[in-house]
């Protein structure tokens, strides 16, 4: 199939940034998103221009690193999808695709497509985590967790940390991204010990990131290539509340 | 006498390592701050290793080439971690674990290392669930466990089809829990690029800020490679676009020894390569041959689709040949079956696929059940191909996956550089010639958790090193800057006709059919000499756009090519020194009637580790002899 592309070119975080246009005549279906870059950027060197800068790792969905708004969707138009798993059989010859990075104060493009997402290291670094050395641990079975909350905190913990929730969401919330991590904690015993400092320190830096407010609007449940559920930002909200009645410092 | 020390403790296998422990000479708690401890990667290994450490007190400076220390490959590991617990009560042991392993690397590893990792797989359950791990649960709550290739027993637990991601996101937020408390600094986006040794001790690091461009040093007491594998020489590859050779490669160039580079693992399970634009393969996990069926059909070239084919038309001819194992042979021996059925004309798809198919699980188990298990598998599968394996097989091949071979360590996980320790992956230390699936993840956190803080503890107390501080304005790093920007000028300027990838490309083509599943004397001499034909073409052809302050992602890639092209001619000078057939190395001239692999013991019991002499001068082959004081070497079989 033949393509034409838009894509959001910027050589680095200060510069203005731009769309350019190219065509691509030769694409198949069975290349995924990413591949059909790849072949862009082939053709663009072969021609001595610059190619398009992306960010991307695994290829299968689980790294979190591609990070790709197209056409005005985080990921693509497919649920539960990463851009590096989409794949070209779902456009169609002739069309027009428009490509941009995520877009939000708390995510600086770096260049052309690849944005900078330390924030929400940070975010992870204020509390999420169970405080536990190497070398503490009880036997695993003395733990018991009824299956059922197990498999809630793992469904929350399947979280890629990708970022497209915040680029989906028109205030550039980081919610659904927190709520994963403080859900998964707040289900298992591990994590009840820390379970109000989490959410409040966790929150707390959110702000500070520069991440905007949660008006639930559930757009980034929609574009969340994990299958993050907004149930968890409606856990967090009763845990943050709980812990602000009762925390003692 | 060797130049290779193991450094193997003496005593019964059972109590070398609590002996070795007790023996190490430790850093009093309050001394540990003032040393600096160099991660690089950030992986199982890495992460791990970095959050211990600095939780004992040392200060900690882990790097990555990812944005983020979340995102390293071990992420993708789907199917589960072994461990000794005997949780199931099916009689597994530590010594069942070790006999296990040490058997499925076809005799190829030591036993003392391996006797360690099986001991110490206990323990690591108990740090990642303590950490919230969420590993699958039976109804009453206590962890559940499944079946990988290689063992009678169930000891593999798991997290669905993410177990890797679930591992690494413990070992990430005990780092970061470090790196809020001010004893951990993480440097993403930063790819090592060189080795600085002051002294006859690795004490720093180069590396490139992939950023700025910015060409950084990092001094340190110790560096601690965690870099992971080199599957990518193959460039198409179930590893991430980014891993990559560089950081070990440079290391052997600067001394350090490189094991057994020919030990390479073939996956028998991955979804076939589709076209000539393709970028990697994906695995498909393990842990579906619990419940999948791998056949052919009976007739060559049988163009019926699947569901057409009666049962009585079917070969399943692992089940036919290994009936002890069945559908849950090794890695290697899965592999090979399947390449000689499609070789044989067998194959389906384009005549490179088998069928791995569920029927049967299906109607016993239900849809339900199935979906429970492989739900995000089958989902990925569907993804990518189009075709929904609940109704139809999974049509499969084999791939590269994992690379056992790696810089040569000792006991305590040290190379032949003092103060440099190689972890996980990038070592070659457990798994011999072949690895046993869920050994990876077990190995990496077992290196990162509970055996370098120990050591590398060791050579700081006994080098005293408190008293040998350096930093960075040390001349030695001038030498080795200079090196690294010399290349990377180099690289920009040669201004030719070919992109990077065009060379990885061919790079991997012909390691992929010489150096593959099968490999011959004659196939590895004439990919010794393409290899040297395409790198020379590579320093005069290639072209690599923008510059080198900025961020280059072709600056990147180009650098690790280049490594990788001259490594994959070890890999292929080792493969062609080791004449018999083990593991994941199978050589033509050496095989049974039966087309299995025939080991040769009296002559190669033994660790072929590489010493780099100068480019293009041949390296020399250093010998590591392997004892078996408590297993007996019988030929493998699964029959
Ligand atoms: C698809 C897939 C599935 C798998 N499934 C399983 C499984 O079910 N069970 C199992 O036991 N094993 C499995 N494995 C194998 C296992 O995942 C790996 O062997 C293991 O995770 C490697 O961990 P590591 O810490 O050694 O390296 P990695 O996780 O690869 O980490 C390498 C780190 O080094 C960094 N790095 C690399 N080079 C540089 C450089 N030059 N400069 C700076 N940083 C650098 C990277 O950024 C990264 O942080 C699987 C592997 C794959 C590919
Ligand atoms: S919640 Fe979903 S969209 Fe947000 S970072 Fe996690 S995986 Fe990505
Ligand atoms: S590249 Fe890893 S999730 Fe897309």
């Amino acid at each position: 199939m033949k393509l034409t592309l838009h894509i959001w070119r910027q050589p680095n975080t200060e510069a203005d940034g731009e769309f350019k246009t190219y065509e691509l005549p030769d694409v198949s279906e069975h290349m995924s998103f990413l591949e059909m870059l790849d072949v862009l950027n082939e053709k663009l060197i072969s021609e001595g221009q610059e190619p398009v800068a992306f960010d991307h790792d695994c290829r299968e969905g689980i790294c979190g690193t591609c990070s790709l708004m197209i056409n005005g969707q985080a990921h693509g138009p497919d649920r539960e999808t990463t851009a590096c798993q989409l794949h070209m059989r779902r456009f169609k010859d002739g069309d027009e695709i428009w490509i941009e990075p995520w877009r939000a104060k708390a995510f600086p493009v770096i260049k052309d497509l690849v944005v900078n997402r330390s924030a929400f290291d940070r975010i992870m670094q204020a509390g999420g985590y169970v405080s536990v050395n190497t070398g503490n641990a009880p036997d695993a079975n003395s733990t018991i967790v009824p299956k059922q909350n197990a498999d809630l905190a793992f469904d929350a913990a399947t979280c890629i940390g990708c970022g497209a929730c915040v680029a989906a969401c028109k205030n550039a919330s980081a919610m659904l991204f927190l709520s994963a991590k403080v859900s998964q904690l707040a289900l298992l015993p591990q994590g009840q010990p820390e379970r109000k400092s989490r959410a409040i320190n966790m929150l707390k830096q959110m702000d500070e990131e520069g991440f905007g407010n949660c008006t639930n609007t559930n757009e980034c449940e929609a574009a969340c290539p994990a299958g993050i559920s907004v149930e968890n930002i409606a856990r967090l909200n009763r845990q943050y509340v709980s812990a602000v009645l009762t925390s003692r410092d | 006498m060797s130049v290779l020390q193991s450094n193997v403790p003496d005593g019964p296998l059972s109590e070398k390592w609590t002996r070795h422990k007790n023996n190490l000479k430790l850093i009093a708690p309050n001394n540990k701050r003032k040393y600096n401890i160099i991660v690089v990667g950030t992986g199982l290994a890495g992460g791990a290793a970095a959050a211990s450490l600095a939780e004992m007190g040392y200060n900690v400076k882990a790097f990555c080439y990812q944005d983020s220390a979340r995102r390293a490959h071990s992420i993708a590991a789907q199917g589960g971690i072994n461990a000794a617990k005997n949780y199931p009560n099916d009689g597994d042991s530590v010594w069942r674990l070790f006999y296990d392993t040490i058997k499925g690397g076809d005799y190829r590893a030591r036993e003392a290392n391996v006797y360690r990792l099986a001991e110490v797989s206990a323990n690591i359950i108990d740090q990642c669930v303590a950490q919230g791990v969420p590993f699958a649960r039976e109804y009453g709550g206590l962890l559940a466990n499944r079946t990988f290739g290689g063992a009678q027993v169930s000891r593999t637990f798991y997290a669905r089809g993410q177990t890797g991601q679930q591992l690494l996101l413990g070992a990430y937020s005990a780092l970061m829990r470090q790196v809020a408390k001010g004893k951990a600094q993480i440097f993403s986006r930063q790819e090592m690029l060189d080795l600085v040794m002051v002294d006859g001790m690795a004490r720093g690091i180069i590396t490139r800020n992939m950023v700025t461009g910015e060409i950084e040093r990092h001094a340190g007491d110790a560096v601690l490679l965690c870099t992971g594998g080199y599957g990518n020489v193959y460039y198409l590859s179930t590893n991430a676009m980014g891993c990559n050779v560089t950081a070990t490669w440079r290391c052997y160039k600067r001394g350090a020894y490189y094991a057994n580079p020919c030990f390479t693992q073939i996956h028998p399970t991955c979804i076939p390569v589709s076209g000539d634009y393709q970028s990697k393969l994906t695995l498909m996990s393990e842990s579906l041959r619990n419940d999948g069926r791998v056949w052919v059909p009976k007739k060559v070239d049988d163009n019926r689709p699947p569901s057409q084919i009666p049962e009585e038309d079917r070969d399943y001819y692992l089940e036919r040949r290994y009936p002890a194992f069945g559908n849950m042979v090794p890695r290697d021996v899965a592999s090979r079956a399947a390449k000689e059925r499609c070789d044989a004309g067998y194959g389906v798809g384009e005549g490179k696929a088998v069928y791995l198919d569920f029927k049967r699980a299906i109607e016993e188990q239900g849809e339900k059940a199935i979906e429970a298990k492989y739900g995000n598998l089958f989902h990925m599968y569907k993804k990518i191909t189009n075709e929904n394996p609940y109704e139809t097989p999974m049509k499969i091949y084999p791939a590269v996956h994992y690379t056992m071979g790696g810089l040569w360590v000792d006991y305590n996980l040290e190379s032949t550089l003092k103060g440099l320790f190689v972890l996980g992956e990038a070592n070659f230390s457990d798994h011999g010639a072949n690895r046993l699936g869920a050994s990876a993840l077990m190995q990496g956190l077992a290196d990162g958790y509970f055996v370098a803080p120990y050591t590398v503890g060791n050579h700081l107390a006994a080098n005293d090193l408190e008293r040998k501080k350096i930093d960075t304005k040390n001349p030695a790093f001038d030498a080795v800057e200079q090196d690294v920007r010399g290349r990377i000028d180099t690289l920009l300027s040669i201004k030719g006709r070919r992109s990077v990838d065009s060379f990885h490309r061919e790079l991997g083509l012909t390691m992929w059919d010489f150096c593959g599943m099968a490999r011959s004397a004659d196939g590895l001499r004439q990919a010794i000499e393409k290899i040297q034909t395409i790198r020379h073409e590579f320093w005069e052809n290639v072209h690599v756009t923008g510059t080198g302050q900025e961020l280059n992602q072709e600056l990147e890639k180009a650098g690790r090519v280049a490594d990788f092209l001259e490594f994959g001619e070890l890999l292929a000078r080792d493969a062609l020194a080791r004449e018999e057939s083990c593991g994941g190395h199978f050589r033509e001239e050496h095989q049974t009637a039966e087309n299995e692999a025939r080991r040769d013991d009296e002559n190669f019991a033994h660790v072929a580790a590489w010493e780099y002499q100068g480019d293009d001068v041949e390296p020399v082959r250093h010998k590591e002899e392997l004892e078996f004081e408590n297993v007996q070497l019988t030929q493998r079989s699964y029959k």
